[in-house]
């Protein structure tokens, strides 16, 4: 029988084909079927530049072949952070059930709620700002803040990064009487701890004190400078979240110590408003002090408004007229300051409206002596202490000064004002940033001004930060002739000493000799 | 970030306080198309902004195809008219650091710099002053030079390196997955590689000579000089740099979505150990 004759072309046609059938022993399939698939799908598909893409189409081919259609695991998938984050911020958007829903609008319109898009908008104007629907979350999550507390006043006071989360922060003024009202609860509640607590710890004490009576140092910590209650620094109330549709936490009033502290250390924000700050010098408190404290240093230094639009209360003028006054109302007659003027780069049009604080730590100087005369202690003894150290009272600019007033920070201007738009001057608006505080900045426009802060606060130095020297260590004994040592004697001068001892002990001898024969004598 | 998608990517910085004013936005709009096509650019990117007491800087660069090597800076006060930035040498680098302070916004500023020598030996020793007076201009291309250098970033896999040598984008990066853009050693620095070349053996072993070509974040010191977060839940990661504040780098876990921008003092974070 012979074989069908065959071309040889036809013949080695059939050895590549059968080449290229062959499977392939890992993964069970061939190159012939491969091409095919994919020859199909580019000349369904039709890209451009297929020379250069042919690689991908290939791999995309050989991937699809491995993902199984059917997929029992992927049903199931648990809910990833971006579902549980919308869960949470839905309640946001969910409007009040039955009667909030009746509400007049009329109602609306004593709401301490800022309109935060207007602001916001002219923010944008001013290139500073967050996204706009980043504002409108935060805006319902202040009308939440609102919807739950009494307050007067309430203001998106701005955003602080930290390197875990960030701190959107509100300040609010509570209407007169609720603050205590609820603080009172609070404190109620907190009480109730702090008595157990300390049952515990005094009956430990005792048990110590018993076992050992450590030596007590005589070292008197200087008088811890009491902090201002609803006044200075803590006159207002701030509320944090780390995003919006999360709980509002109160921060803490701020101490005087907290604050000088807070001065002298350099140290980025968590996240977390219970982390400890691990600083030195070391700090009084945890993370939700130190940044109740920066936002304390951040309003007192940035805190503008411009020229006019609070003025002093009259009435109250006379009776203050000896210390700085604290108290200002808003000026009804106020008319806007042309954003010309308000960018002009003397800014004697810009006042701060919050009170400087000194470096004490408080906005009202304390007389750190005045305590002690109040005590009646041991009267002379107190007296003579007094007299040499009358400390000097500390001083700061008062209330509303301009901004023209500010320190220089080594030969910058600490505020910078712009217009909005160079282009089309005539509708800009002033805008000022703070250099002294990189992420402050404000602006003004006919009688509307607004500040805010978004950055990660520090406050601006040109040189490096170094910490502060640890002090001096402490003196172990006094020193006196008893524990100085002294340099030995040379053997010249030990001769010496024993030639004038020995000399001194022969006079003696003689002495008592010329005695012993005086006595004979009689 | 890419000069095409501009008024889309700069909503996703928008919550680390970054955002343009209508006019900045449309402006560049208009004025960088200008300047891809004048240049002949492969791609313009919004590189950010440096803030000068007076004035500010914005920052573009152009790329040709090879974008980790071929590019070029540009700058412009009022974001039309765009001026070439002169390229960072070694030595306008290394004088450059010894200017101190804000920029000013005058690109012929001159920042002085007075340094004691000591010239002689022993006793004879005396102290000599010398000014080195450093450009505002040349300062600002060092500083742009610097931040390309220590934080530019991309995903890993977002550009491939061809047998010839070239950094291309890779067309097949659909983006990290959600656990994947948690991690630190997803990111890349956007730079020749100082430390992969320092690693052993063992280490490279498991690298993939195409998209492991440059240092991971994973491996920069201190440990606390990124800042990673999740925003919408997982719907954006964004990467702040410690080291320089202001360096916000974005993207969208799944999507081919990623870019950086920096708006800042155009000061590093020297503070930064006593910081963390």
């Amino acid at each position: 029988m012979d074989t069908p004759k065959v071309n040889p072309k036809e013949q080695e046609y059939i050895s590549a084909k059968s080449y290229l059938l062959e499977t392939s022993t890992e993964s069970g399939y061939n190159l012939y079927d491969h091409l095919s698939t994919c020859l199909t799908k580019i000349l369904d598909e039709r890209p451009e530049n297929v020379y250069d893409i042919f690689e991908d189409i290939s791999k995309d081919t050989k991937r699809a072949k491995f993902t199984s259609n059917v997929d029992t695991v992927l049903d199931k998938t648990d809910p990833s952070t971006e579902v549980a984050l919308a869960q949470v911020q839905r309640k946001l958007f969910a409007r009040g059930d039955g009667e909030d829903a009746e509400q007049d609008p009329e109602d609306d319109a004593e709401t301490p709620l800022p309109n935060l898009m207007e602001l916001a908008f002219y923010f944008e104007q001013a290139g500073v700002g967050l996204n706009r629907e980043e504002v409108i979350r935060t805006w319902m999550a202040l009308k939440t803040l609102v919807d739950t507390h009494n307050l007067q006043h309430v203001r998106f006071w701005g955003k602080i990064f930290g390197t875990e989360q960030n701190y959107y922060v509100a300040e609010v003024e509570y209407r007169e009487g609720d603050e205590e009202q609820e603080e009172e609860e609070e404190e109620a509640e907190e009480q109730q701890d702090e008595d157990q607590t300390e049952k515990e710890e005094g009956e430990e004490g005792e048990e110590e004190a018993e076992e050992d009576d450590t030596p007590k140092p005589d070292f008197k910590p200087p008088p811890v400078v009491p902090k201002e209650d609803k006044a200075g620094p803590n006159k207002k109330t701030y509320f944090v979240c780390n995003d919006p549709g999360k709980p509002w936490n109160k921060l803490p009033a701020v101490t005087p110590a907290q604050l000088s502290t807070a001065r002298s250390i350099k140290k980025f924000l968590t996240g977390r408003l219970d982390a400890p700050v691990v600083s030195y010098p070391p700090f009084p408190g945890n993370e939700s002090n130190y940044l109740r404290a920066q936002i304390a240093r951040i309003s007192a230094g940035t805190h503008i408004s411009p020229l006019g639009f609070y003025q002093f209360d009259e009435e109250e003028e006379e009776e203050e007229e000896g210390e700085g006054r604290d108290n200002f109302v808003e000026n009804l007659d106020f008319e806007g300051i042309p954003v010309k003027e308000l960018t002009d780069p003397s800014l004697s049009n810009w006042v701060h409206h919050v009170q400087h604080i000194l470096p004490q730590g408080r906005c009202v100087w304390w007389n750190p002596v005045q305590k002690n005369e109040d005590e009646f202690e041991d009267e002379e003894e107190e007296e003579e202490r007094e007299e040499p150290d009358e400390p000097e009272p500390e001083t700061g600019p008062p209330l509303l000064t301009p901004l023209s007033e500010d320190n220089e920070i080594a030969n910058m201007p600490p505020w910078t004002a712009k217009l909005s738009s160079n282009l089309i001057p005539q509708y800009a608006i002033a805008c000022i940033n703070s250099n002294l505080w990189p992420g402050a900045h404000a602006f003004a426009t006919g009688k509307k001004f607004e500040n805010v802060y978004i950055g990660w606060g520090h406050k601006y130095s040109q040189d490096n930060y170094s910490p502060p020297s640890v002090p001096n260590v402490m003196e172990e004994f006094p020193s006196g002739p008893e524990i100085t040592e002294a340099e030995d004697p040379t053997p010249e001068e030990e001769a010496a000493l024993r030639a004038a001892r020995q000399e001194a002990a022969e006079a003696a001898e003689d002495m008592e000799e010329a005695e012993e024969e005086g006595s004979d004598e009689d | 970030m890419d000069q095409c998608e501009l008024h889309l990517s700069i909503d996703y910085v928008g919550s680390s306080g970054i955002i343009l004013s209508p006019e900045q936005k449309a402006a560049l709009q208009t004025s960088l198309v200008i300047l891809q096509s004048e240049n002949k650019f492969k791609k313009v990117y919004f590189w950010g902004k440096i803030l000068g007491i007076k004035d500010d800087y914005f920052i573009a660069q152009g790329t040709g195809k090879d974008e980790m090597t071929e590019r070029r800076t540009f700058y412009s006060k009022d974001c039309v008219r765009w001026g070439l930035l002169p390229p960072a040498t070694k030595p306008m680098r290394e004088q450059s650091k010894l200017a101190k302070g804000r920029f000013t916004g005058d690109p012929s500023f001159e920042f002085e710099h007075v340094e004691t020598k000591k010239v002689g030996d022993g006793e004879d020793a005396t102290e000599e002053e010398e000014t080195i007076t450093i450009k505002e201009e040349d300062r600002l291309a060092s500083v742009v030079a610097d931040i390309d250098e220590e934080v530019k970033i991309v995903p890993r896999s977002a550009f491939v390196k061809t047998p010839t040598g070239q950094v291309v984008p890779n067309r097949s990066f659909e983006g990290l997955t959600v656990s994947e853009a948690a991690k630190l050693c997803s990111y890349m620095h956007f730079r020749e590689p100082k430390l992969l070349l320092e690693k052993t053996l063992l280490q490279k072993a498991n690298l993939d000579k195409s998209i492991d070509f440059m240092d991971t974040l994973e491996d920069d010191i201190p440990k606390g000089s990124w800042s990673l977060q999740f925003e919408r839940g997982s719907g954006l990661m964004s990467l702040r740099s410690t080291l320089w504040l202001g360096f916000v780098f974005y993207h969208v876990p799944g999507t081919r979505k990623f870019g950086s921008v920096y708006v800042g003092t155009g000061e590093k974070n020297s503070d930064l150990p006593f910081m963390l």
